[in-house]
């Protein structure tokens, strides 16, 4: 069976994927890089206190809590932002593989390729 | 200290981790914890909160590079994924029960077995006979060579799916990307070439991370102040290693992976033990 596109070939999926990995990295360290500045700028001459494990306050561990932080142009909202930006690439990276896996009509790989999805979204939305 | 010096200092650690993480497979968090706890004194769940970030960092970054040149092997890797994803989840859940002395020492012993089988290479088999479950599950291929494109065959592949379950428990429990089983499991028991190896490795562990990460995000471990320069500078050295390993000969890369592992294992053993972490 043959649908209206051309399926995509392995190499044109590792092009796109490259690409996307390129893309998606970029933009995390970009904002990762505005939020920086802005930290060290604020807090830059501050003295570290990592000895102790205190757990970080409620609005850098959620997505609804950084993105408000991030909003407010707070450093560390805005580091935590592209860290989950950067969280995200992989999962975007799986996601392409799916949709090529499909254009190819490889049943076995689309199903390994859902599988390790159905994992990961658990892992992210489903255990808290 | 201030935290500007230790962010400048972060940086340039992390960019060692990153070269090195993207030339071995192993991720820059095999260097990032020990960095962390032993140099800076942070506290470990900290450091596992950076490191995670820092194994995502190194794998997407030298895997932009490593996909477009045909190193790593797509299929391979989504197919181990789906036991090193389940394994990092159960990894993850148990983490808060085990203590970190008892990990470290876990960690430092897992990277000395690694050490022997890393330098005891199986012989090359170039025209071994086709496994059938490797041909239907289409993981055979070829990757770029000084002499032009070499092709290559897979085997014991539930061996290696099992390993990788291993290998994704250990990630999740120790927030390394665990990428030292996962090169062996590959190179020892499914018999693929070193730099498709490492590079697959380093493909996969990304996604590995990707899954522990969530679930340490949420629980307070991702520390901006610290997972910030790491990140920064394991990107720039995983892409400078990306570079490297096109020109490596196999038996340096090799060698490269025994020596950074054995530092660490006894590191982190002789830590385990006399109660330093």
């Amino acid at each position: 069976m043959r649908g209206p596109r051309p399926p995509v070939t392995d190499e044109q999926m590792e092009q796109l994927i490259g690409g996307l990995l390129r893309a998606g990295v970029l933009l995390a360290s970009a904002v990762v890089a505005v939020g920086a500045a802005i930290y060290l700028a604020r807090h830059g001459a501050e003295a570290p206190r990592y000895g102790t494990f205190r757990g970080e306050p409620d609005d850098l561990r959620h997505l609804s809590g950084i993105l408000r932080s991030a909003t407010a142009l707070h450093g560390r909202g805005l580091i935590q932002l592209g860290l989950v930006l950067l969280i995200a690439t992989p999962i975007a990276r799986v996601s392409l593989a799916l949709y090529g896996f499909a254009r190819q009509r490889d049943r076995t790989y689309v199903a390994v390729t859902l599988c390790v999805l159905g994992v990961l979204a658990y892992s992210l939305f489903g255990s808290h | 200290m201030t935290i500007a010096l230790l962010t400048l200092l972060l940086w340039v650690g992390a960019l060692g981790a990153g070269m090195l993480g993207a030339l071995t497979g192993l991720g820059g968090g095999v260097v990032i914890v020990p960095l962390l706890t032993l140099v800076f004194h942070v506290d470990i769940h900290y450091a596992i909160g950076a490191s995670l970030v820092s194994v995502i960092a190194t794998s997407s970054g030298a895997a932009a590079a490593f996909v477009r040149e045909g190193y790593s092997n797509i299929r391979i890797g989504m197919f181990l994924e789906v036991a090193t994803t389940v394994g990092a989840l159960a990894g993850a859940f148990v983490a808060p029960w085990v203590s970190p002395s008892a990990t470290a020492v876990v960690f430092g012993l897992v990277l000395l077995h690694s050490v022997y089988t890393s330098t005891h290479p199986p012989e090359a088999t170039p025209d071994a006979p086709q496994d059938p479950l490797a041909t239907r599950l289409r993981m055979n291929g070829s990757y770029p060579s000084a002499e032009g494109p070499r092709s290559y065959n897979v085997r014991g592949v539930p061996g290696g799916a099992a390993l990788m379950f291993v290998a994704g428990a250990l990630s999740g429990l120790l927030g390394i990307g665990s990428g030292a089983v996962k090169v062996l499991a590959m190179d020892q028991v499914m018999r693929i070439p070193f730099k498709v190896s490492t590079t697959t490795s380093n493909f996969m562990i990304g996604v590995t991370a990707a899954a522990s990460a969530g679930v340490y995000l949420g629980r307070g471990y991702v520390d901006p102040g610290l997972a910030m320069p790491v990140m920064l500078g394991v990107l720039i050295g995983s892409m400078v290693g990306a570079r490297v390993l096109a020109r490596a000969r196999t038996h340096v890369l090799r060698t490269v992976f025994a020596v950074v592992i054995l530092v660490l294992a006894v590191e982190m053993i002789f830590n385990g033990l006399t109660g330093r972490i």
